[in-house]
């Protein structure tokens, strides 16, 4: 089923060819006047790298680069430019000169510090030689879930990750409070359906879109839980289900969209996530265990009357690892909440907020 | 060793479209440039997923099926309307008062 | 058998990656937008379809052939939506097709039927 053939390194001449493409799009970015097309290439230099990622094997990384690089950072990126003049502003040569000394400057600092870093998948490299290891000869044994990149993210190191769903709340709370949760759009009267000409109608985005919008909601959960065998988790699955309501905002509008998922509903499921996931951790405290310390999430009676038919019969060298597993499961939600709420929020506070600024010269007929 | 081909076949047809997302005289071209290379990106994660023997890449692939998808409609509605917010309409609107 | 299926599997894989190429040439030479879109549209979807009948004949029945079905379905769903969309939009935007502005479209513009 591979298709090896000896004596040509298909991983090397793809990470070539991607590592080119890389640069030409960089280059391109870095030439560009138009914000948009920063934005466009910029939305490719994510999908090139989340490929080269994919040949690196490193799959959960690119499986959020593809949904935050190339899906909601280009929406997020098209928001900001709508509160924005949408062009850069011309710089003399003169002071693009130390800008760009800095920049070379580092970036050779950079590749001279590539230079010492050890051989891709070299087993000898200290990452792959110390904690690395231990976690990967641990996983099996410790919490009997296959996905080690999730066994870590949310039980060895799920500290930390409490700590990153925290940051992307307070991202949440940083936008609104800038821009507001664009509530004020929901109340405006005036926002017509734009439409330019006579052509402007989307039948078929529309029904494309209503099509999808389930599929892509059902996708985020299969993402979700199946983010302890396979690729994904909470973060992924969060960005996704958020995407599917930024398409129903984008093909529906605004308005329809807020009936449906409030913005006062993502708010508080925002911090119910972090609620959630800090709260399983108390609870462990409570049982008995330390903070986030899975095995003591029930008490040991509750722990015996969970029936063995949900993960199958126990052999008695690995018992089922309850904890781990109902733990895992309750923090990657409360992961789930707290991203899917706060990109929703953030692409209402963006989107909300351009509605009170209409740019001169947008298409508006039917207005008068 | 055609699977490898294919996926020769898929990177050339890629970079003729980043050269097309650069240049592309409208920003139409651009987005049109994009979607397709997304669609294209779907296809090769597909092929190396099977040339690597690692069939857990389709997710990503899938994956990316979807997202393609909504940042073209992004981008598109951006350009076109200057909005991210205004419901795109079914009906062709009246003009001149006919009809 | 099976080394039979592997051969057209790659076959038909490399036939959809040999219509990508000739819809990019197309996406590459083509004079203005909308024959850009038709190039990438279709060869997209023809491409994708090909490819994916290919790896599917590879695969074999699995659950990794009902992904590739559903990887298929999906662009099936989103790439034409999407070039339609973006005809549409590119046409109300005041785009004038390289061949001239067509009857349809003027008989719209008079506020007529759709």
């Amino acid at each position: 089923m591979t298709g090896y053939i000896p004596g040509f390194d298909a991983n090397l001449a793809l990470d070539a060819i991607l590592l080119v493409m890389l640069v030409v799009i960089v280059a391109a970015i870095a030439a560009t006047h138009r914000m948009l097309s920063a934005v466009i290439l910029m939305g490719l230099y994510s999908l090139v790298s989340a490929v080269w990622l994919v040949v690196m094997d490193a799959a959960d990384v690119a499986f959020t680069e593809a949904v935050v690089g190339a899906g909601v950072s280009t929406i997020v990126l098209l928001g900001a430019i709508l509160l924005t003049r949408g062009a850069a502003a011309k710089v003399s040569g003169r002071r693009r000169f130390l800008p760009a000394v800095l920049a070379l400057g580092v970036g050779a600092i950079l590749i001279y510090a590539t230079l010492d870093l050890p051989d891709f998948g070299d087993p000898a490299s200290p990452a792959n030689a110390y904690v690395g290891r231990a976690y990967l000869e641990a996983t099996g044994n410790d919490m009997g879930i296959p996905n080690v990149v999730t066994a870590v993210l949310s039980s060895y190191r799920g500290f930390d990750t409490l700590g990153e769903t925290v940051v992307i709340f307070a991202a949440a709370i940083g936008v609104a409070i800038m821009l507001g949760f664009g509530e004020r759009a929901m109340a405006d009267r005036t926002i017509e359906p734009l439409a330019g000409g006579p052509a402007d109608h989307h039948v078929v985005l529309r029904v494309a879109a209503k099509l999808l919008i389930p599929i892509i909601a059902l996708y985020a959960f299969y993402v979700q839980f199946h983010g302890d065998l396979g690729p994904g988790g909470g973060f992924q699955a969060g960005v996704i289900l958020a995407v599917a309501v930024i398409l129903h905002a984008l093909v529906f509008g605004l308005k329809d969209t807020m009936a449906a998922v409030k913005p006062k509903f993502a708010r508080g499921v925002a911090a119910l996530g972090v609620l959630l996931y800090a709260g399983i951790g108390v609870t462990c405290i409570v049982n008995g265990g330390g903070f986030l310390d899975y095995d003591h999430l029930f008490p040991r009676h509750i722990e015996a009357q969970i029936p063995d038919w949900i993960l199958g019969p126990a052999d008695p060298a690995h018992p089922h690892h309850w904890g781990q597993h109902f733990g895992i499961m309750a923090i990657e939600l409360g992961v789930l909440f707290t991203v899917a709420a706060t990109m929703v929020t953030i692409f209402y506070g963006f989107a909300g907020r351009s509605m009170e600024a209409p740019q001169p010269g947008a298409p508006r007929s039917g207005a008068a | 060793m055609l699977l490898i081909g294919a996926a020769a076949g898929l990177l050339v047809a890629m970079s003729l479209m980043i050269a097309r997302a650069i240049m592309g005289p409208s920003h139409y071209d651009r987005i049109l440039a994009a979607n397709s290379f997304g669609t294209k990106t779907v296809l090769l994660l597909a092929i190396i997923g099977f040339v690597f023997g690692r069939p857990a890449f389709l997710d990503i692939a899938l994956v990316y099926a979807l997202i393609n998808f909504v940042t073209t409609i992004a981008l598109m509605k951006f350009f076109r309307y200057r909005s991210l917010a205004a419901p795109l309409t079914t009906h062709t609107p009246k003009e001149g008062g006919n009809g | 058998m099976a080394d039979a299926l592997f051969w057209a599997g790659g076959g038909l894989a490399a036939a959809g990656a040999l219509l990508a190429l000739i819809g990019a040439l197309g996406v590459l030479r083509f004079p203005d937008v909308y024959t850009r879109i038709h190039a990438a549209s279709i060869t997209d979807t023809g491409g994708a379809t090909l490819m994916i009948l290919g790896l599917c004949l590879i695969s074999g029945l699995s659950l990794v052939t009902l992904k590739l079905v559903l990887v298929w379905v999906f662009i099936m769903l989103t790439s034409p939506a999407a070039a339609n969309a973006l005809a549409n939009a590119a046409y109300s935007a005041g785009h004038t097709p390289w061949i001239g502005s067509f009857r349809i479209m003027q008989d719209n513009r008079k506020g007529g039927s759709r």
